[in-house]
């Protein structure tokens, strides 16, 4: 049974300064003009009345990460012996997560069929999701961008959350999902919020009647396929696209990375950065040979990774949360919902004989 | 937008005899437009220009190469294709410029924030010097005044400096020649350690995207980009500002003199990084050694690709 708390608006952030004892929290504030996650501090301003510009997800998935820092010695008997020694750099620490928005969240759960699945688990990944916590915050207003119901979502989604927080007049209605979330709920600056959650209800009822009417994807995996080879179709689509790394970044549910060594004199580092298949060299072979030699080539990977590869062998489920963020940041405006339904519809032309 | 009958009827002549035109048309929703590739004859009915559309669309054309092309500008942006020109990065004979009087752009950060969390846009208009906004149920109207970009307050060329086609009236320069930099003084009276902290803490956001080098025109290295290269190893992969700063910095000093303060390394920032400052300085740093301005005289050399034994404001030996 989850534990339903209730926060007034004002005590948001005396309770952020409490969870700030046990964790490193980090919640949405500005920098300029750009909305992120920030290392808490109560000299800002927390903003709840928008979706951030970036996700959290250098919270789990830094954008550059040490893996392990390595020295390299000699042998003084023998300058042509070299050994080196190689220390992991495993992330410690507890880090709480406030007020992102379930589409964020849920792109973490992308992340793990990938990273800690039965054959494989990425250490680095799965300490730093075990030791982070997330408070999502259920949203209030949606945007043109906002598509989460077309890939089975919506704005109270609780999937990946610990704690969901409504809200409900004066304040925040706070579910727990988790353990670890019910755990969060117990500060003396909650009351008890069974009596709203009817309010709460008719709120999630009401918001996500807004996002309108859903599509249909469930052939995008299969239609994305058959125009595969179809490059006059990527062309097209692709015309405006420059390239850049805007939306794979930005993105919740990209997960791809570069691997690089870095040493200075005797000592080194490997660091795993964030990798973006929009770039040219992201498939550049040593040989020189790149098997997605244009810009065609690899907006047809992004946006069949997503919505054909990934579901095909993770159960159908589309690796995206519809966030939209690709959409709004991309400098060109490409929508990934038009390509999208432009392959489902795609009908080729009738040969002539 | 007044001309675009005009400018369609212009484009839908023109087709015939092209592969494509680059225009605009509207985007994901009423307030954004969209880069727009004009193939066929029925794409030309989608056509839009208005405060919209910000995108230059000279950032295209070396791309295109050996094909020929037409493309819509708007004042700012047909210093890019100019400068193209100059650089012999494009060749005129495959370029067909077709040119409007440019009143302004908007910027979506400064429509972003005067509309607040107003939700889903429902239609957007421009009424006599105002953007009116249908989002969340509420009509916003926003002066354009308050909303354009920064970069139209000191807009010296409007109308394009080179088309083949140009539909309606050349409109006048809303600010003197002289004031163009005014924008800058701020800035540049900052001490130097306020100014390096500016730069630092604008930077920490920066993701390492590289959105603003490939929505410059100017920037042709393209896949060969020092960001990325392998060897040598310029730039470290590291989360640090330095490694951010340092590439913002190798990109001003290649754009000086080259950029033609189109803005778009700013517009295309995702974490709103006001990097056309920095450009607008380097700029201005030219223009009093040179007197040179880049992209407006197909003929002209830029000053950094050409060599001269005593230049005449760099007193070398009067140190």
């Amino acid at each position: 049974m989850a534990k339903v708390q209730f926060i007034k608006s004002a005590d948001v952030k005396p309770w952020l300064a409490e969870l700030a004892q046990q964790h490193r929290v980090f919640a949405p504030a500005y920098d300029g003009e750009a909305l992120i996650f920030r290392p808490f501090d109560p000299e800002l301003e927390v903003v709840l009345d928008r979706a951030a510009t970036m996700p959290p997800k250098k919270t789990v998935f830094p954008q550059s990460e040490m893996l392990v820092d390595f020295t390299y010695s000699k042998d003084p008997e023998d300058l042509s012996r070299v050994r080196i020694e190689a220390r992991e750099t495993l992330p410690e620490g507890k880090t709480l997560v406030f007020g992102s928005r379930p589409c964020d969240v849920r792109g973490f759960t992308m992340f793990d069929r990938v990273y800690l699945s039965e054959k494989m688990t990425d250490i680095y990944y799965q300490a730093r999701r075990r030791n982070t916590l997330f408070i999502s915050l259920a949203c209030s207003t949606i945007e043109n961008t906002c598509f989460c119901h077309w890939v089975g979502s919506d704005p109270c989604d609780h999937t990946g959350s610990d704690v969901l927080a409504i809200p409900v007049s004066g304040g925040y209605l706070l579910e727990s999902v988790t353990v670890s979330g019910e755990k969060l709920l117990d500060s003396q600056l909650l009351a008890d919020g069974a009596s709203r959650k009817a309010e709460a209800d008719k709120f999630c009822h009401e918001i996500a009647g807004l996002l309108g009417s859903t599509r249909d994807l469930s052939q995008a995996p299969e239609k994305l396929l058959a125009v595969f080879d179809n490059m006059e179709f990527w062309e097209e689509v692709s015309a405006k696209c420059l390239s850049c790394g805007a939306c794979t970044y930005l993105c919740p549910s990209c997960y791809c990375f570069n691997i690089t060594d870095e040493t200075s004199g005797m000592k080194g580092k490997r660091l795993r950065s964030w990798d973006n298949c929009m770039s040219a060299q992201f498939t550049m072979e040593a040989s020189g040979h790149n098997p997605r030699p244009t810009k065609a080539h690899r907006l047809k990977n992004r946006v069949g990774h997503k919505f054909s590869y990934y579901p095909a062998i993770h159960g159908g489920v589309t690796s995206c949360c519809g966030c939209g963020r690709c959409i709004k940041s991309c400098p060109a405006g490409i929508d990934i919902r038009e390509i999208v339904l432009k392959a489902i519809n795609f009908a080729p032309a009738a040969v002539e004989e | 937008m007044k001309y675009q009958q005009e400018l369609k009827d212009s484009i839908r002549k023109a087709l015939p005899d092209l592969d494509v035109v680059i225009a605009w048309s509207s985007g994901f929703d009423p307030l954004h437009a969209t880069p727009h590739f004009i193939r066929r004859d029925e794409d030309i009915d989608r056509l839009e220009i208005g405060p919209l559309c910000v995108h230059n669309l000279a950032t295209y054309l070396p791309g295109l190469r050996g094909k020929k092309v037409g493309i819509v500008v708007k004042g700012c942006d047909s210093r890019s294709v100019i400068e193209l020109l100059q650089e012999n990065l494009i060749k005129r004979e495959d370029v067909t410029i077709f040119g409007f009087p440019c009143t302004g752009v908007v910027d979506q950060t400064k429509v972003r924030k005067a509309l607040g969390n107003a939700g889903r846009v429902d239609f957007c208009q421009v009424a006599s010097q105002t953007l009116v906004v249908g989002a969340g149920g509420t009509e916003h109207k926003l002066r354009l005044s308050k909303v354009l970009a920064d970069k139209c307050f000191s807009c010296q060329y409007p109308n394009a400096l080179l088309a083949d086609h140009f539909v309606g009236e050349k409109i006048s320069p809303s600010v003197a020649e002289e004031e163009g930099y005014d924008d800058l003084a701020a800035f540049e009276n900052m001490p130097l350690d306020e100014r390096f902290a500016f730069w630092q803490k604008e930077m920490d956001r920066c993701i390492r995207c590289y959105a603003c080098r490939n929505a410059c025109p100017m920037c042709v290295c393209r896949d060969h980009c020092l960001a990325e290269s392998r060897d040598p190893h310029w730039l470290s992969q590291e989360d640090n500002v330095r490694d951010k700063w340092m590439f913002q910095l190798i990109h001003a000093y290649h754009l000086a003199g080259r950029c033609t303060e189109c803005g778009e390394c700013q517009r295309a920032c995702p974490m709103d990084i006001p990097l056309l400052l920095l450009k607008k300085k380097m700029n201005k740093e030219i223009k009093e050694l040179f007197q040179y301005e880049a992209g407006v005289d197909p003929a002209a050399t830029p000053p950094l690709l050409s060599f001269k034994m005593e230049e005449e404001n760099i007193k070398e030996r009067e140190w």
